[in-house]
């Protein structure tokens, strides 16, 4: 067991647990974009930064415990990065209501950059999803720095993917990438479902990504193949 | 042939050596700034010539590694005369044969030139740029043949590693390591005994030992060069660090970009394997050790070592957070020590001449020597490696020669994209890792580039976070969107869209990426923004309020026009205007068409009589 201090108050947790988890088992709510308690953390968002004793920020979800540690949750340092971090977030994901929510509980008022609406903040919590829970590798970054996204290999239709829609149920800022207003695009198949696809009716609309139109409910959007369109290698092709 | 004992490696290094002094030797630069200007032609003329002459066998020709004074190449130094020719051309090999060689004339052209005195100069350390440096790490470059492990034991190569393995406790080699003071030259100065001991101490029976090639920086070469010129004592400094961590395996992490140090280091390490140094029982000892390269496909972030060691485990290099640190769990899980280049090879120097010798050297928290590639707005580029506590003064002005003609230096960027601009009032500084870090700025890897009053500060600052926006990995949020965001903002001021309140915007946002990232490139990226925040801003200032760049670099914000008292109308400016925006005729001045000029400069350079004016 590991004994060491958040906001002044001893806690003590077993060895190799997070700093997150120690606050949690304190009821300290730190806020989290890319984690998820049945995924390895990453520690990409950085919202859960706190501070510790010698003045580094770190993040809480990837930072282990130490015996002795001094951890402060929410001292000023923290909460400014954080709004400028949630800052950050919104000028690319502005209509995000998780996001929108995040900054109004931390007094983020304005945005100050230029704004540029790319409906994904590369959590990768969908990468992780697909990878570690459906056993699928189906989806992953590529490029780097300002180009990274998220995509299929060779951004082809995937081979692997089940459309188990597991990356759409855990993505925390999609609420409009999968109502179907996007381009055709590797990951998104735009199948143009009436209605965003949710997570309880996914087994009946099983298209999110690859061979849309297996179910028959997007046949009426004229812009995607019915299934009569010509084949490739068994799989359906774009005319 | 196995080199199994001391006494035969003595044996084999006298004999090496005897045959070494026998005969004149001439040694072509081989380093990457040479070839660029064509030193593999003049070595390989100079065989041609020897053989013609019916000298080949009485003299030696040498394709070495780096000489350090780029600037100058190609570079040919002549044994045992001492005499050091710079820009040598293939033309010049027969005159050098005939004349030097057989007759023992200096060829006075060829010689380099005191810019002081204007005197001509024979020997390399008559020269301004060698006589302050103090070449220990670099000691053999530009000496010994770098694909022949025989040049490198005649000059007492290995005796180090030898001593080690049949003397010394692994225990021994880091206490003597840990006292003479080394530290980590890669950037963050981690003293390197401490993470050998961190490293013998962790749990496992596997463990590694990895040399950090994956040199990034714009305009960085040291570590190229001492793999291209010397990769022998790299490997007999990571031979030793494995003994005394305990590990049996290492690599060479090098990048794709570096093909000539890729197999030099091939070479090299084929060679220690055929000779024993390398592979089971070293030197008859308990010992075992081998070392492989792997190569990097071209990543800056990849120079961060947990990304490194996602990268030699064949995943894309992205860093993770530390701890675990990687001498708690590194390459597959297991113990492993990562050190930069030019660490390893002070390993085996260290060894050979004490603890307390190379101590004595540099400053009380700073010891030994740093090599720094030298590059910029600077009269001598080229290798350089100095003393820790030299003034920044005194690298630039004596070493470096100063400025070019008629211009004046502004400041220095040391550390590369990670490190700071200081300006010429901080020039009395003495490099050492301390003093560098309080200022803003920090050693990093041995970056420095030189900048004069035409180089505008806001225009580094967006130059190095247009490098870094690309270069960040994309994993965390601060590094991948802040760099992006201050790279639009700087871009905003360059151009003259922004306003007071983007400046106090941009210095926050740098704050927080400091702060925030998850990795030391992240956390050191806003570095040339907050140093130039800190030193410059009145060029800030001017570009925003004014819409005016002091330095006259920003497109943007300066016109190019004709003084027309100046001006002799020469019309040598009005051909090379690639927009014909020039218009006059002969012995009249001539005008600039504002809306026709796209700002080239090519006017300003041409022009003989300063007529061409920014404004």
């Amino acid at each position: 067991m590991t004994k060491l201090r958040i906001n002044g108050i001893e806690v003590e947790i077993e060895e190799g647990a997070s700093l997150l988890e120690a606050a949690q088992q304190l009821g300290i709510e730190i806020p989290t974009l890319c984690f998820h308690p049945g995924l390895s953390a990453y520690g990409a968002c950085r919202l859960c930064v706190v501070e510790l004793g010698d003045g580094r920020l770190v993040s809480a979800c990837t930072y282990p415990v130490q015996e002795g540690l001094r951890v402060r949750t929410h001292s000023p340092r923290v909460m400014r990065a954080r709004r400028m971090l949630i800052e950050l977030l919104l000028s690319i994901c502005p209509s995000s209501k998780r996001l929108q929510d995040l900054a109004a509980e931390h007094q983020v008022e304005r945005v100050r950059f230029a704004v540029r609406d790319e409906r994904c903040i590369l959590c990768g919590l969908c990468v992780r999803m697909c990878a570690e829970q459906m056993m699928a590798h189906a989806i992953g970054f590529v490029n780097r720095g300002y180009r990274r996204r998220i995509t299929t290999p060779f951004d082809l239709p995937s081979e692997v993917c089940r459309r188990c829609g597991g990356c759409l149920y855990i993505c925390p800022v999609c609420e409009v990438r999968c109502q179907g207003v996007e381009a055709p695009s590797a990951v998104c198949g735009s199948c143009m479902t009436p209605a965003p696809t949710c997570p309880p009716v996914y087994e009946d609309l099983a298209c999110y990504m690859g061979a849309a139109g297996e179910c028959g409910t997007c046949v009426r959007n004229p812009r995607m193949p019915d299934s009569h369109s010509p084949t490739v290698a068994g799989r359906r092709v774009r005319v | 042939m196995k080199i199994r004992t001391l006494e035969q490696l003595r044996a084999l290094e006298h004999e090496l050596r005897a045959a070494r002094d026998r005969k004149p030797c001439v040694r072509v630069c081989g380093g990457t700034g040479c070839r660029a200007r064509g030193s593999e032609d003049v070595f390989g003329r100079f065989r041609v010539v020897l053989e013609n002459e019916g000298l080949a066998d009485a003299v030696e020709v040498k394709f070495t590694g780096c000489h350090g004074l780029c600037e100058r190449g190609p570079l040919v130094s002549l044994a045992p005369h001492g005499i050091f020719y710079q820009s040598v051309e293939a033309g010049d090999v027969p005159a050098i044969v005939t004349e030097t060689l057989a007759r023992g004339v200096v060829i006075e052209r060829l010689l380099a030139q005191d810019p002081i005195t204007g005197k001509r100069v024979r020997q390399e350390q008559e020269i301004p740029f060698y006589r302050r440096q103090q070449r220990i790490v670099l000691r053999f470059n530009g000496v010994i043949d770098p694909t022949d492990i025989r040049e490198y034991i005649a000059l007492g190569g290995y005796r180090a590693l030898g001593d080690v393995l049949t003397h010394k406790t692994p225990e021994e080699v880091i206490e003597i390591i840990e006292r003479s003071g080394l530290r980590g030259r890669g950037g963050a100065g981690f003293p390197t005994g401490r993470k050998w001991r961190l490293a013998r101490a962790a749990p496992g029976s596997i463990k590694y030992v990895i040399c950090n090639g994956d040199e990034g920086d714009p305009g960085a070469f040291m570590d190229r060069s001492l793999l291209e010129g010397n990769p022998h004592s790299v490997i007999e400094g990571m031979i030793i660090g494995a003994y005394a961590v305990g590990a049996t395996r290492g690599i060479i992490y090098v990048r794709e970009e570096y093909p000539l140090a890729v197999r030099t280091l091939q070479i090299a390490l084929a060679q220690a394997r055929e000779y024993g140094f390398l592979g089971e029982a070293i030197f008859d000892s308990a010992f075992s050790f081998d070392i492989e390269i792997v190569r990097g496909a071209g990543a800056f972030v990849a120079g961060e070592e947990t990304a490194l060691i996602a990268a030699v485990e064949g995943r894309v290099s992205e860093p993770r957070q530390r701890p675990p640190y990687p001498v708690q769990r590194g390459v597959w899980g297991h113990p492993t020590v990562i050190n930069n280049v030019e660490t390893w090879a002070n390993v085996p120097i260290i060894l050979e001449r004490g603890p307390e010798w190379f101590a004595r050297l540099g400053t009380a928290t700073s010891k030994g020597t740093k090599i720094f590639s030298l590059v910029g707005k600077v009269a001598n580029t080229g290798l350089v490696e100095i003393p820790m506590g030299m003034t920044l003064r005194e690298l630039v002005e004596e070493i470096g020669g100063g400025a070019l003609p008629q211009r004046e230096i502004k400041a220095v960027q040391i550390g590369g994209p990670s490190g700071g601009c200081l300006p010429k009032a901080l020039f009395d500084l003495p490099i050492d890792y301390e003093s560098l870090t309080e200022a803003g700025a920090m050693m990093g890897s041995g970056g420095l580039i030189v900048m004069d009053d035409r180089t505008c500060m806001v225009d580094v600052a967006r130059y190095f976070m247009d490098f870094l926006r690309d270069e960040s990995c994309g994993k965390c949020l601060p590094c991948r969107e802040g760099t992006q965001r201050m790279y639009e903002l700087l871009t905003a001021m360059c151009e003259g869209r922004a306003t007071d309140a983007d400046l106090d915007v941009l210095e926050e946002l740098a704050q927080v990426v400091k702060e925030t990232s998850l990795c030391g490139l992240g956390q050191t990226a806003p570095n040339p923004v907050l140093t130039t925040l800190r030193y410059f801003r009145s060029e800030y200032e001017a570009h925003i309020r004014q819409k005016r760049c002091p330095a006259g670099v920003c497109k943007a914000l300066i016109r190019y026009v004709i003084n027309a008292e100046r001006c002799t109308g020469c019309v040598a400016c009005v051909q090379p205007c690639p927009q014909h925006a020039i218009s006059g005729q002969l012995k009249q001045p001539h005008v600039i068409d504002p809306e026709r000029c796209i700002k080239c400069g090519i006017c300003y350079e041409v022009c003989q009589f300063g007529a061409v004016e920014i404004v």
